[in-house]
């Protein structure tokens, strides 16, 4: 029994090892320069400990930005919570910039918008998600990718429209009834995003 | 035979075989080992000892399993939102880029630990990483300041860097992470501490026995600018168009928040789920140790219950053969 104890051992090892491993730790791509030049300084004044690793070690390089327009899109729309779109090709996107609802198609131009609380249309084909957002950051890339970053997100046809009638109405009063500025902001914000909610249902 | 087994034993026992009482056979070894302890000292004082040591190891097993299944009831549930929240970051260093070696005047290394003790070694580690950002980036004009969240790093850097300790969290557990919290938290610290460059310092969970010792930065927006300027991994930034806002520099000043608080909100639940893990690997580890030391009292205990018979008996033979010769 003692001499099959070895081989028992190395072959939990193995599948230990090959069972439950995330991808992105072992397919690591190759280190950026900014990384290299960090590792180098690090291991110059602490020789013994090993550096640690950096966001960029855990991530899939994005492509490149081609030379010619994509037909595609390509959308990520993260919450904090989940990663509702990731990687998804679609015809366009209609994000809620705070300048106005802004349509983004393959081949835009590299953009950095703020979001205001609106509805974000993705349009596949025939098919349009409506998503309310609450507000966050869009980045369009050079090579047709699209990030857009939200705190909350949810499908238009999940939104009670009572509700949203009660809230409006409930920080309407607040904001009339508001005495200092903290408040005042406060129920602004509600306003704005009650009334937000208000025409997303009816528009 | 006997008399070869009864001197191993009296050497293991090191205790005088001839008594100065006789022993009444009829009683049982174990109570006898009771008297013989308050009566005489030495002989049997080990199996009561012994006894006593066995029940508290065997608690101890018994604690370690069960903090061992609550860990690992824990980390499922918090690994399922960390695993959610990993796309979070990946919209920013595509965007911003990620730039550890990047040379500011005003660092602030940001620490995250756990508040709770029976971890493992990640805190340490974390803390042993703080400090080598801490020296690398040491210099004439340049300062360095903690802010630490969780009392374990707290504990190890006041220690030694107390002056250089700007904030401290601690009691960030007691209700699940959420990102409202952590926004919180981020508008805390961004108000409160000057920073021209913040490192956050976590473990990145990567499965139950590893965790990775990670540092994100998050640059200020005059950074920010001046790196774009400079050319390099920002230099493409200043191709990208600014939509809302009046100016650029409003619309990074927003960036670059957002940023800081979803960045930290995935390092939490990463160092969280790190924390978890690293503390079921300890408990296993400790369970495994103690049914070991467990296993080697019994055999202790069980020879040294038979020797106490087996002196007993030649006690009793010898008598009697005393009586009849």
């Amino acid at each position: 029994m003692l001499r099959h104890g070895p081989r028992f051992l190395l072959s939990r090892a193995s599948a230990a090892s090959m069972g439950w491993r995330r991808q992105f730790a072992t397919d690591l791509p190759a280190e950026t320069a900014g990384d290299s030049k960090f590792v180098e300084a690090w291991k110059k004044v602490i020789p013994n400990i090993d550096p640690p690793k950096t966001p960029s070690a855990y991530m899939a390089p994005r492509p490149p930005t081609p030379s010619t327009i994509p037909s595609k899109l390509t959308v990520n729309l993260v919450l904090p919570y989940s990663s509702i779109l990731s990687g998804k090709e679609v015809d366009m996107v209609i994000v809620p910039a705070t300048t106005g609802h802004m349509g983004v198609l393959p081949g835009h131009v590299a953009t950095i918008a703020e979001l205001k609380p609106g509805i974000l249309s993705v349009h596949e084909g025939n098919d349009v998600s409506k998503y309310f957002l609450s507000g966050g950051f869009a980045f369009v890339h050079a090579n047709s990718v699209a990030d857009i970053i939200a705190i909350e997100a949810t499908p238009v046809d999940q939104i009670d429209p009572n509700l949203v009638q009660k809230g409006l109405a409930e920080f309407q009063q607040k904001l009339n009834s508001a005495s200092t500025d903290v408040e005042k902001a406060e129920a602004q914000i509600g306003v704005d995003v009650h009334s937000a909610l208000n025409a997303a249902l009816t528009g | 035979m006997a008399m070869a087994a009864l001197r191993r034993d009296g050497r293991r026992i090191a205790a005088p075989l001839i008594t100065p009482h006789p022993i009444n056979p009829l009683r049982s070894s174990l109570a006898s080992s009771d008297r013989e302890h308050t009566l005489l000292g030495v002989r049997s004082i080990s199996t009561q000892v012994v006894r006593n040591r066995m029940k508290s190891v065997r608690n101890i097993q018994k604690i370690t399993k069960a903090m061992k299944m609550v860990a690992a009831s824990k980390l499922r549930a918090i690994q399922t939102k960390a695993e959610n929240s990993c796309g979070l970051w990946q919209p920013f260093t595509a965007l911003l880029g990620d730039t550890p070696s990047v040379d500011v005047k005003k660092n602030v290394i940001v620490t995250i630990s756990s508040d709770k003790g029976l971890c493992g070694g990640i805190n340490s580690t974390s803390v042993k990483i703080s400090r080598g950002l801490h020296k690398l980036n040491a210099g004439p004009e340049k300062e360095c300041k903690y802010v630490i969240l969780g009392e374990k790093a707290k504990a190890q850097l006041v220690r030694d860097s107390k002056k250089d300790i700007e904030l401290a969290f601690t009691e960030l557990q007691k209700n699940p992470l959420n990102y409202t919290q952590v926004a919180v938290l981020a508008d805390d610290i961004l108000k409160n501490v000057e920073y021209d460059a913040l490192r956050i310092v976590f473990n990145k969970f990567q499965s139950v026995v590893a965790f990775v010792p990670t540092t994100s930065t998050v640059l200020s927006p005059e950074v920010v600018e001046r790196e774009a300027e400079a050319g390099g991994k920002l230099g493409e930034l200043d191709s990208y168009e600014i939509e809302g806002g009046e100016t650029k520099s409003e619309v990074l000043q927003n960036l670059t928040e957002f940023q800081f608080s979803c960045v930290m909100f995935n390092a939490m639940l990463e160092n969280a789920c790190s924390e978890q893990g690293a503390r079921m690997s300890a408990m296993d580890s400790s369970s495994r140790n103690a049914g070991d030391m467990l296993d080697r009292l019994t055999l202790t205990y069980n020879r040294t219950r038979q020797a106490s018979i087996t002196t007993e008996l030649i006690e009793i033979i010898s008598g009697a053969s005393a009586l009849e010769g």
